[in-house]
């Protein structure tokens, strides 16, 4: 694939500079740290401050659910790449307004290791940290490991419920409960049509062979659990609906919030083709919908796919979920 | 045998630094095929960050042995992914071991390596077998801890190195990005066990050549 590119090496750095140029009346860079973003609203006073982080790649996320309501500050590491310690340790304390601080952030081993190794660091300072693991990606492990399972675009919906907990002056505990019930109310599954590259390796981490399609592919080019031969829009949204729904085992009648995002080079239009056959399926299994989201929410450079992302409602989370936010990506 | 004072010890991190900036790309190739393809530029940049540190450090008259606590910190805030916290927490375990000391006794050299395993197994806790880094410094240790002269320690340290590196094809992952693909795992090597064992063998090197050149 042709590139706008300067020089691979400076892609990260360029890109949230271009960022907080665009998105300056919600966020700004942090002054001590240039891979920190900084909501404009943030800190604020006795209100639990919200953090998340991750590599970058995967743009809006993580950088574009920062804003108020939302996420308060966010550690920016390289492309497909955990931030530093150093770096979500200075999130944490940009996002500090005496409540402490909730980090909520994905099942990686790397982001694992440097928020715990950030939240020693601030605990120094007597800075209060509660984190929430999201592990919403089916395919990444058997039900009964959750635990090791991949966190992917059912962030999107914990930064949102957690947010919006803390917005209502909910403490610490409070904020990590309401953002573990959203994280555990998601379920995710991705299917992948074409790889990515990561522009200073130059080649594609993996291959899908023309006429094929990976199922459960992650949000960093890890290949999928099973390859099958590509079928239509409606078979692809039927087994991804089906791979979901299944994890989920959902009363009928269940509100849901759904999300649709592509993982970067698939076509917007493609993502709606496939929501109208994932609404028809839910639909048809009784299910309501509260809310959906369609589009580039969460991205893999420039894979081709996309993600569904379910989520069950009850009347906390569509409240939360529905009080009003403003941020760069939602 | 003459001690390693502050410089040299700076002049063994530039031997590791040089080796993983030469491996970069290839490392890139090995986490691609199971991983994301980051672990080259977290160790090559990560490195690069220990010896400019550390170089600073030393020249404004930091001990040999506290030269590693300042590779470590420069280590964690330079890298992220797990390759950041792990390789951070293997500096900052031999600047425990070594802290104060003005000058350290090349005889002390392979316990660096011991030093670097504890501090990556109690940071990860993976385990042997499990397809990382581990699979390599675990027997490169217990290697480097049997008796004899220090270069022969690192080159026994070295040659089971290999040999775990190597294991790591027919194993699959448990621990990791990379446990993610079950039974698709197998057949590739482990980026982290590979670029360990370029940490070891650098050690190995510098010794060697720090050894011919100190002799008289």
């Amino acid at each position: 694939m042709q590139r706008f590119i300067n020089n691979p090496d400076d892609l990260v750095d360029e890109t949230v500079a271009g960022f907080v140029k665009v998105h300056r009346d919600l966020v700004h860079l942090d002054a001590g740290n240039p891979r920190v973003v900084v909501s404009n609203a943030a800190p604020q006073q006795g209100r639990v401050g919200i953090v998340t982080g991750g590599g970058s790649g995967h743009e809006p996320a993580f950088i574009g659910y920062a804003g108020r309501n939302m996420v308060d500050a966010v550690a920016v590491g390289e492309l497909f790449s955990s931030p530093t310690a150093k770096s979500f340790a200075d999130a944490i304390r940009a996002a500090d307004g005496g409540a402490g601080v909730a980090v909520l952030y994905g099942n990686y081993a790397g982001d694992n290791m440097n928020v715990k190794m950030a939240a020693r660091m601030v605990a120094r300072e007597g800075i209060e940290v509660a984190t929430v693991v999201a592990n919403d990606d089916v395919c990444s492990a058997p039900p009964g490991e959750r635990a090791k399972r991949r966190g992917v675009a059912g962030e999107i919906f914990m930064w949102k419920i957690g947010g919006a907990k803390a917005a209502q002056g909910a403490s610490l505990a409070e904020v990590q409960a309401a953002a573990q019930k959203a994280i555990d109310a998601c379920r995710s599954v991705g299917v992948g049509l074409g790889p990515c590259t990561l522009p200073g390796v130059g080649h594609p981490n993996f291959q899908i062979e023309p006429g094929t399609m990976e199922v459960g592919i992650g949000h960093h080019g890890e290949p999928g659990t099973r390859v099958e031969a590509l079928k239509t829009a409606n078979e692809v949204a039927d087994d991804m609906l089906k791979i979901v729904m299944e994890d989920h085992a959902l009363p009928a009648g269940t509100e849901l919030a759904v999300l649709v995002s592509g993982l970067g080079a698939t076509p917007v239009n493609e993502l709606y083709v496939l929501y109208d056959r994932i609404e028809a399926g839910l639909t048809a299994m009784g299910m309501g919908i509260h809310r959906a989201l369609v589009g580039n929410y969460f991205t893999s450079l420039e894979m081709v796919g996309a993600t569904l992302t379910v989520m069950a409602l009850d009347a906390e989370l569509k409240a939360l979920l529905d009080l009003e936010t403003a941020s760069p990506a939602l | 045998m003459s001690p390693l004072d502050a410089n040299q010890i700076v002049a063994l991190f530039r031997v590791i630094a040089r080796r993983l900036a030469e491996a970069r790309s290839e490392l890139g190739v090995l986490d691609g095929a199971i991983g994301d393809a980051d672990h080259g530029n977290s160790m090559a940049d990560g490195f690069a960050a220990v010896v400019r540190a550390s170089a600073e450090a030393a020249a404004a008259g930091c001990a040999a042995g506290d030269l590693f606590a300042v590779a470590g910190r420069a280590f964690l805030n330079a890298v992220g992914a797990t390759t950041g916290p792990l390789y951070a927490s293997a500096l900052l375990r031999a600047g425990q071991q070594f802290a104060g000391r003005a000058e350290i006794a090349a005889e002390d050299v392979p316990a660096l390596v011991s030093a670097f395993a504890a501090g990556i197994r109690d940071r990860g806790k993976a385990q042997p077998g499990d397809k990382t880094m581990m699979d390599v410094w675990a027997p490169a240790a217990r290697a480097a801890e049997l008796p004899g002269d220090p270069l022969a320690r690192l080159d026994r340290a070295l040659r089971v190195a290999e040999e775990g590196r190597d294991a790591t094809r027919a194993m699959v992952a448990s621990v990791g990005r990379a446990a993610r693909l079950g039974e698709r795992s197998l057949g590739h090597i482990d980026p982290g066990a590979a670029s360990a064992v370029i940490v070891i063998a650098a050690l190995r090197d510098a010794l060697a050549r720090y050894l011919s050149e100190a002799r008289p």
